[in-house]
């Protein structure tokens, strides 16, 4: 679809669409003069939105009747359901640590439609959203936060989630469904001083869905924004995070793994801004690809002026399994401060032929010692995450991975 | 029994091992000996399966089943076994998780029940005490980090968890200090026994003051100058391959 169809659907919808009717009035502006993003802008250089141009989605009708995936109910948490983007009191439990309200869109703080144009999208069609907090002092523990998608539809939830001083949460989101659709979901984020959220992303959708995100992350002193997203489904997928280190001392880590096979397309797209002293990110970005599959993954640090002592770390690495998959990477510095000490590296590589065939010659089936070595490549990634329940969801996924496509 | 007859291999560019017969009965031990670069290694990574090799003449096999044909597991499957001169590091790769997949995708092509965790750690600690390794090897990554004997040692813990019935020890005693030596020998000869055999290859007569072999072969340029028995070894250590090259 393109933009002009998107502002059609816009047209017939914005009567019963709820919420401030300016933001999405200045949005569709922003769309109707600049259209989506094309592949002559730097930002979308990799990343072709041709699959979501020759799609032709129809508005979601509430209410059809979905089965909850099996590792949602394993992970025995408070759960947020979203299907087709519309929030579903019938399959879900509310939390009882953190403030729930549903019902319109969680615009948040912190989106910029005007210079992202699927937000953009977002904020034109959003109909629903979570918008989560948790008051100063609060552990909340851990909430699921589910989206299940369907045939032939586009949506656009928007969400929010606000830790006050000194809250924790674990945030645990998982994106499935069945069919061609499109999720353009937007998440803001902020996390106040020393509070701390783990946000724990599956990216499972189905195998012919479009996944575009945007999270927008603000922390402040001595907060944390620890996150980690394995994506492993959809045809075409995108996510951006944009982080900021607001407060002295303020700590994200915007780690994620690529699994794809086929034509799978999948881009992980970070902007981290340092601005203020002494804050520190960790990227950790790993690829697996298999088949005519195709990684990207930008990456860009922006450290201020008042941001001395800032700690940037970034590192993207590609295991490529088949001579036809491809990986693009493309990091960014842009360093205003004097006192710093940022760093990235790259690399690409097939399965290491020493090891393979020292695990074979120990008896173990080729299948079987590709997957010990793919899992060891990921260990890096998987392994610091502390939440046991998260990361047996992102441990599954991994090992599941192999059945979609067999070597 | 491993039967070798008439092998020719090496890699694109050159051959290495230029017509090599040998015949290593059931419960027998063989050394090989040979000046550095004389096929010793290549020999037992043709025989074990590594990409890279090319086969040009000749056969091997393994109780009458063609070794040359078939993957490096299943040849792993039938019982063979080789502890590599230069072991692997596999980082990321639990060593306990490593050694009880082996063991298990072994089991399993042999049609035996598979050993769980905790049946599994048992086994493998009574190993590791046998062989006088630290509790810690187990839970750490394969090899890596590991000094240079203790990845030797490693290499015989797997050899005893996985019971092969050839095994090829290629250089094992290279870096180990005398007591190691000593231990690795005592795990090699627990092993021994009518289902056993083993190719040793080393440089060194102090192995086989242990493990004291049936016989001793000295592969010279890609080829078996010489076989004897273990009186050979002491005359190669007393007088250098020139002698015995010279002889043959
Ligand atoms: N992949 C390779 N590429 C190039 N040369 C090779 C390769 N593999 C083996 N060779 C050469 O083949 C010859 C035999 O090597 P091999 O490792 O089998 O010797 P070796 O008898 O085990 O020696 P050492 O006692 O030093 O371990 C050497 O000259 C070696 O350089
Ligand atoms: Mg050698």
């Amino acid at each position: 679809m393109s933009a002009s169809a998107f502002l059609s659907r816009f047209d017939a919808a914005r009567a019963v669409l709820p919420g401030d009717a300016s933001l999405r009035e200045a949005a569709a502006g922003v769309l109707r003069a600049r259209g989506l993003p094309g592949p002559r802008e730097e930002a979308w250089r990799y990343t072709r939105l041709r699959p979501l141009s020759e799609a032709d989605y129809a508005m979601p009708v509430p209410g059809r009747e979905v089965s909850l995936p099996a590792s949602v109910a394993a992970l025995d948490a408070p759960r947020l359901v979203f299907v087709d983007g519309t929030y579903r009191a019938d399959l879900s439990v509310p939390p009882s640590k953190a403030v729930l309200r549903t019902g319109v869109p969680a615009m948040g703080p912190l989106a910029r439609p005007e210079s992202e144009r699927l937000v953009a999208l977002n904020t034109m069609l959003a109909a629903d959203g979570a918008e989560l907090s948790v008051a100063a002092g609060v552990d909340a523990g851990t909430v699921v936060l589910v989206s299940l998608g369907g045939e032939g539809v586009a949506f656009h939830p928007r969400h929010a989630v606000h830790l006050a001083r000194g809250a924790k949460l674990t945030l645990i989101e998982i994106c499935a469904g069945e069919g061609r659709y499109l999720h353009n979901p937007v998440t803001s984020i902020t996390v106040e001083a020393g509070a701390i959220l783990t946000h724990l992303r599956l990216q499972d959708e189905g195998i012919e869905a479009i996944h575009l995100s945007t999270i927008y992350a603000d922390v402040a002193e001595g907060g944390t924004y620890d996150s980690f997203a394995l994506t492993i489904g959809a045809r075409l997928a995108r996510m951006e995070v944009h982080a900021r280190l607001g407060g002295t001392a303020a700590m994200a880590h915007l780690n994620a793994a690529q699994l794809l096979g086929g034509v799978q397309h999948a881009d992980f797209t970070t902007v981290v801004t340092h601005d203020a002293p002494a804050t520190q990110s960790r990227q950790t970005v790993k690829n697996v690809l298999t088949g005519r599959s195709h990684g990207v993954f930008q990456g860009k640090i922006e450290v201020s002026r008042i941001a001395q002592k800032t700690d940037g770390y970034q590192m993207n690495q590609a295991l490529l399994l088949s001579p036809d998959a491809e990986i693009n990477c493309k990091p960014q510095l842009e360093i205003y401060a004097d006192d710093v000490k940022c760093s990235h590296g790259a690399t690409v590589g097939a399965l290491d032929a020493d090891q393979y065939f020292y695990l074979r010659s120990r008896g173990v089936p080729a299948a079987e010692a590709r997957a010990i070595l793919v899992r060891a490549f990921l260990a890096e990634a998987l392994d610091p995450i502390a939440h046991e329940a998260g990361r047996a969801l992102l441990e599954n996924a991994v090992a599941g991975w192999w059945e979609r496509h067999p070597a | 029994m491993l039967e070798i007859k008439g092998l020719r291999a090496g890699i694109e560019t050159k051959e290495i091992l230029k017509g090599i017969d040998l015949v290593v009965p059931d419960g027998e031990v063989h050394a090989i000996m040979g000046p550095n670069g004389s096929g010793k290694s290549t020999l037992s990574y043709v025989l074990s399966g590594r990409e890279g090799y090319e086969v040009t003449a000749g056969e091997a096999t393994f109780d009458g089943q063609d070794l040359l044909s078939i993957e490096p597991e299943a040849r792993a499957a039938l019982g063979l076994f080789l502890a590599f001169q230069y072991p692997v590091e596999l980082p990321g790769v639990n060593n306990a998780v490593f050694l009880r997949t082996a063991l298990n995708a072994q089991r399993r092509s042999r049609g035996e029940p598979e050993l769980d965790a905790v049946q599994f750690l048992k086994l493998a600690r009574a190993e590791v005490k046998r062989l006088s390794m630290a509790d810690d090897m187990l839970k750490r990554n394969v090899n890596v980090g590991f000094s240079g004997g203790e990845k030797k040692r490693n290499e015989v813990l797997q050899m005893a968890i996985l019971r092969p019935k050839l095994a090829i020890l290629d250089e094992t005693d290279s870096g180990l200090d005398i007591d190691a030596l000593k231990i690795v020998a005592d795990g090699v000869n627990a092993l021994r026994g009518p289902n056993f055999s083993a190719l040793v290859i080393t440089h060194y007569q102090r192995l086989l003051d242990h493990i004291v072999p049936d016989r001793v072969h000295v592969l010279s340029a890609g080829r078996i100058v010489r076989s004897g028995g273990p009186e050979l070894a002491h005359q190669l250590e007393a007088e250098g391959y020139a002698s015995v090259s010279e002889a043959a």
